[in-house]
């Protein structure tokens, strides 16, 4: 009975009702599209990351430490016979590791020289402009980013000084062939990519690999030696890390717009009820007790978030397909102060995301729906009857 | 007048209001017995008690002191519900500015006491008929209020407060609102209910208009029964 006079009520006051659905379909969509975008920020960075570096997973030499540039030193060998087929099967590639010094514009800066070959596929990134360079200096590619800290275009050389195997000092010249503009900070920033055999013969080491990355859906072999498997689960876990730390300032950010949500939907419920006092009023002298006000105006509230819900869908949802799939466009390059963010930012909306959302919402406006008309049913009902201001 | 008939019985009945750190008195000892049937007006001028007298007799306000039985409960223990419930079945309100509910037709706004009373979807849209019919609607029927007159709003709010046949209808102030014509149909529409249903009206007024019609009026002056006078002919009853 409550629910279809609440639905009555709801229905007959169209002009209340829409402000009241629009107010809080806004807030659905402001909070999925916030949410989204950071939820999208997120899954596009480990997508690249996976895309332009990680691919399948990778075998590492045992001393092989990313985050320390000393452990390259030691961090090399033959690879294993059954890496190597899958290497000779095009299904992985190496990848040799040193640290170099770099000279450019006469500047000395430490630098990450990664050895790969040319023609790779597995990851996605413009190997194949070191082929075909042959005017006896080292082609080299680099990040876009890398380009700019060293004011280096296409075309410019400058003097690379590196320890070989045998802990002599070299030096030769490399030429820029390639800049790559790549969201991937970490192929850019302080590397420098020079082909397999070029890297492998700098530093006397033939046939030697640091790592080698294998393409996606391969099981692990058998026989790897010493060396180490890390699968995708396992490289993605830095950035996974980094998603985890920032979950308590998604959170935050998350109940700001719920809070603001909430306002809103508060201002609207509240002005409704109020004004609604007399109504209230006379259901209490026609003989509705006080819980049964309260529980009917908390369905309104809560047919008022199912309609909102809905209304979501229908005025909200185009913009968040369309935003979800073109993506909006950034103002500025991130990937330049070290953000692996996209140029263009896509909203990622999880079932999760939806459903927590429709949920606490909904919440909140049962909330804001029970506390003003609790107030008001508390009320006499002559004063509710004479339409008393509420304190 | 023996007690099987009487619906309302107020003993010595005191209401008083808080004002700054003193109190006003709106009904000071008030005795008053109502026999079923009876068209019965509380006059007085603004302020003399009447509209807080209906509203303690039909369980909206209480009395600070003395007993008040109404319809044979007595109003003084009970609970909100309990009294909800008293009003949900055996009373009718009729308010001065209608009350109407705006987003409701006349025929929900006169549905609603039977939906409250839990009275199936078929006899409730054959009461709410019978009901739009006696006050003379029957064409306005799907009219929203705001496209109603005053005098119309009125009698949706009078076949509100008889649909559910109760025993006991309180009217305040029902015809201030109204112009003359309005007012005497009114009227005429609730004198007739009294004699057909048998339901007992009380009125609270001080509409010179609406004496003619009364069969007994209550004069109240300073929250004070002044005079209680029995009208044996009423000049339009």
């Amino acid at each position: 009975m409550l629910i279809k006079i609440a639905l009555k009520n709801l229905l007959g006051a169209r002009l209340r009702t829409i402000l009241n659905i629009f107010v809080t379909a806004f807030s659905f969509f402001i909070i999925l599209l916030m949410s989204g975008i950071y939820d999208g920020m997120l899954q596009h960075a480990k997508n690249v990351t996976i895309d332009t570096e990680i691919a399948g997973g990778a075998y590492w030499h045992p001393n092989y430490d990313p985050l320390d540039p000393m452990s390259f030193e030691n961090a090399h060998s033959i690879v294993p016979n059954e890496i190597k087929l899958l290497v000779d099967q095009n299904k992985a590639f190496p990848v040799l590791v040193s640290q170099v010094s770099i000279y450019p514009g006469g500047r000395i800066m430490p630098a990450i020289l990664k050895g790969i070959p040319p023609d790779q596929n597995i990851v996605n990134m413009p190997t194949q402009s070191l082929n075909g360079f042959n005017d006896g200096t080292i082609p080299i590619l680099i990040g876009k980013g890398m380009a700019q800290d060293t004011k280096l275009n296409v075309g410019d050389s400058f003097t690379i000084r590196w320890l070989d195997v045998d802990r002599t000092y070299d030096a030769d010249e490399g030429t820029v062939v390639y800049i790559m503009d790549t969201e991937n900070f970490k192929l850019d920033m302080n590397h420098i990519w020079v082909p397999l055999n070029i890297a492998q013969s700098m530093l006397a080491m033939e046939d030697q690999a640091t790592y080698v990355t294998y393409k996606n859906g391969l099981m692990e072999v058998d026989n790897k030696g010493d060396w180490i498997i890390r699968d995708v689960n396992y490289l993605v876990q830095d950035m996974e890390a980094i998603i985890e730390a920032d979950k308590p300032g998604a959170q935050i950010m998350y109940m700001i717009l719920l809070a603001l949500a909430a306002m809103g939907i508060f201002n609207a419920q509240v002005l409704s009820i109020f004004r609604r006092g007399k109504e209230i009023g006379t259901l209490m002298a026609l003989g509705m007790p006080r819980s049964r006000v309260v529980t009917l105006f908390t369905i309104e509230g809560g047919l008022n978030s199912i309609l909102s819900a809905v209304a979501t869908l229908i005025i909200f949802g185009p913009a968040l397909w369309y935003f979800g799939t073109s993506g909006i466009p950034l103002p500025i390059d991130y990937t330049e102060m070290g953000l692996m963010m996209a140029k263009r930012l896509i909203p990622v909306y999880s079932i999760g995301l939806i459903l927590s959302t429709t949920i606490l919402v909904s919440i909140v406006v049962l909330i804001v729906s029970y506390i003003p008309s609790r107030k008001i049913s508390n009320m006499k009902p002559t004063d509710a009857l004479r339409g008393k201001a509420i304190a | 007048m023996n007690k099987k008939n009487s619906v309302i019985k107020i003993n010595n009945v005191t209401k008083r209001f808080p004002v700054g750190g003193d109190y006003f008195f709106a009904l000071k000892n008030i005795d008053l017995t109502l026999n079923e049937g009876e068209f019965t007006g509380l006059i007085g001028p603004s302020g003399s008690g009447k509209t807080t007298l209906l509203n303690i007799i039909g369980g909206l306000d209480s009395a600070t002191e003395g007993d008040v039985n109404v319809l044979g409960h007595s109003m003084d223990n009970t609970s909100h519900n309990e009294r909800a419930t008293l009003r949900r079945k055996y009373m009718g309100f009729i308010f001065q500015s209608y009350n109407l509910l705006p987003v409701y037709s006349v025929f929900e706004n006169v549905e609603l006491p039977l939906i409250l009373n839990k009275i199936d979807s078929n006899e409730r849209a054959k009461k709410v008929n019978q009901a739009i019919e006696w006050v003379g609607l029957t064409d306005k029927r799907d009219s929203k209020p705001n496209m109603l007159s005053g005098g119309e709003c009125q009698r949706t709010a009078i076949a509100r407060s008889i649909v559910h046949g109760p025993a006991l209808v309180m009217a305040d102030e029902p015809t201030a609102n109204l112009d003359a014509e309005n007012s005497h149909n009114i009227m005429q529409i609730l004198v007739k209910l009294n004699k057909e249903l048998s339901t007992s009206f009380v009125f609270a007024t001080h509409d010179e208009k609406i004496m003619g019609y009364l069969r007994r009026i209550v004069h109240l002056d300073d929250g004070q029964i002044s005079k209680d006078e029995k009208v044996k002919n009423p000049k339009y009853n």
